[in-house]
């Protein structure tokens, strides 16, 4: 059936090399070119680092990174990448599940919602510093979502510190849905009881929903979603079918009885 | 000055301008395949290919104008440059359709339908094919040199269509593409005659 097609392809990953994963990126702060990220972002210092997480929490507060994540359990995770612009990828992650994280700071039984946002520093950002776009970018996940535990926040690649381009150092990365979704360097989780605004929903409501989850029948208004390209293969690599969540089909219990093409 | 560029670029033969515009194809290609164009080399040569269709039908139109302004004389090497723009556009077409679209027939003629960008930019694509077809003395003298120029003014409509197709494939407002459409717009400017009767209203009032 579906389910084991889809295994059959977990099975099948072979991860991209480190120069691919860190070469094309989409990180606006940096610029909107695909090499962009990589050219601009070695700037950033990442260390010492710090998060705030407020809102609807038992312990609010601003931690170093550091302090946050001591006691996470950090763990490898092989998940394939798929980017909204229909090219997909397969990242070796290390990082924590997010869950974790939430229990930590003691999510209150009011919260639905889980938000995030994105650094901003002008003097190591050109994009920032060119506002191509309304920033600090912010996305979100509902409270169930954000508690999945195929939903993680990595702080590495291929068990190397994330590079600036990657969102070092520490981001989102949940694999059911388009890559923007998973949000880079990350400053900010506040726990609220509302549907938080996201960046690209923002800019274009009718292109990128809240949701966003990977959906080879529902079509982004200006391209298929049906198929994509692994990146690495070269001038003659092949389109792939795009798989339903990105082939993780356990996460589909968390949409039951939604209508996903209004819900996208 | 001006006459010194008109002679030495009257000593420049055609085959000049074909030779700089149709080497440098398969050394793209050799690059994107070796890495020169990144990891992601299929989007990043198809656009290449596009954006020099664009410039090279610039390079048309400006043709005109400079020779108005500033009595720069390129005229002898408009047709290569429009058969040469015609060269990359079925390049940079020929690029979706094998090597990004891998032959999905179904997805490209549901895209051309669905996705105003690809529409435009197909229908640009079709408005070049005559142009291209009679860019040769022989059409020249059978259309008759009044209905070939009028035919070839489909390029005033095919040079913005091509810039906006650029504009619409981009996630935001990209400058570049922007700026591309501002010089078409500025060079068809040139172009504009006030019509007779409101020449005719100036000179009166």
């Amino acid at each position: 059936g579906a389910l084991g097609g889809a295994v059959a392809a977990q099975e099948a990953l072979v991860p991209n090399t480190w120069e691919e994963i860190t070469t094309y990126n989409n990180f606006y702060e940096f610029g909107t070119g695909k090499t962009d990220p990589s050219d601009n972002a070695g700037d950033m210092v990442t260390d010492p680092w710090e998060i705030t997480i407020d809102g609807l929490v038992d312990n609010p507060g601003t931690f170093t990174l550091s302090d946050l994540i001591a006691d996470m359990t950090m763990e490898e995770r092989l998940y394939r990448f798929r980017c909204v612009e229909a090219w997909s990828m397969v990242i070796p992650w290390n990082g924590f599940e997010l869950a974790d994280l939430l229990e930590k700071a003691g999510a209150q039984s009011g919260a639905t919602h889980v938000a995030f946002e994105t650094a901003v520093l002008p003097d190591v950002m050109p994009g920032v510093r060119r506002n191509v776009i309304d920033f600090p970018y912010v996305e979100g996940l509902r409270l169930d979502e954000a508690m999945h535990p195929l939903t993680i926040m990595a702080t590495g690649i291929y068990d190397r510190p994330l590079a600036n381009q990657s969102g070092a150092p520490i981001r989102l990365v949940v694999p059911w849905k388009y890559g923007f979704k998973s949000i880079k360097s990350i400053v900010r989780i506040t726990l609220t009881d509302e549907q938080p605004a996201t960046t690209w929903n923002k800019i274009s409501d009718r292109e990128y929903g809240f949701y966003s989850n990977v959906n080879p029948e529902v079509d982004h208004p200006r391209w298929s979603q049906a198929s994509e390209r692994m990146i690495g293969g070269g001038l003659f690599s092949s389109r792939q079918d795009t798989l339903m969540f990105n082939g993780y089909p356990e996460v589909a219990s968390l949409y039951d009885g939604m209508d996903l093409t209004t819900n996208y | 000055m001006i006459d010194t560029i008109n002679t030495f670029v009257r000593k420049i033969p055609t085959w000049v301008v074909y030779l700089l515009y149709v080497l440098p194809i398969p050394y793209f290609f050799y690059s994107a395949q070796t890495g020169g164009m990144g990891v992601e080399p299929i989007n990043a040569l198809e656009r290449e290919m596009g954006q020099i269709t664009l410039q090279l039908i610039i390079i048309g139109l400006a043709i005109t104008p400079l020779r108005k302004y500033f009595g720069l004389n390129l005229l002898k090497f408009r047709r290569a440059i429009g058969v040469l723009a015609f060269t990359y556009v079925v390049v940079h077409l020929g690029i979706w359709v094998l090597l990004d679209m891998n032959l999905r027939w179904g997805q490209m003629w549901a895209d051309i339908w669905k996705r105003p960008y690809i529409t435009i930019g197909m229908a640009a694509f079709l408005m070049m094919i005559p142009l291209a077809v009679t860019s040769n003395n022989l059409s020249l003298r059978k259309l008759g040199g009044a209905t070939w120029r009028k035919m070839h003014k489909l390029v005033y409509l095919i040079a913005p269509l091509g810039a906006v197709h650029f504009i619409m494939v981009q996630k935001v407002w990209e400058v570049e593409p922007m700026l591309y459409l501002a010089v078409i717009l500025a060079l068809l400017a040139t172009r504009y005659k006030p019509s007779r009767k409101i020449a005719g209203a100036r000179a009166g009032g």
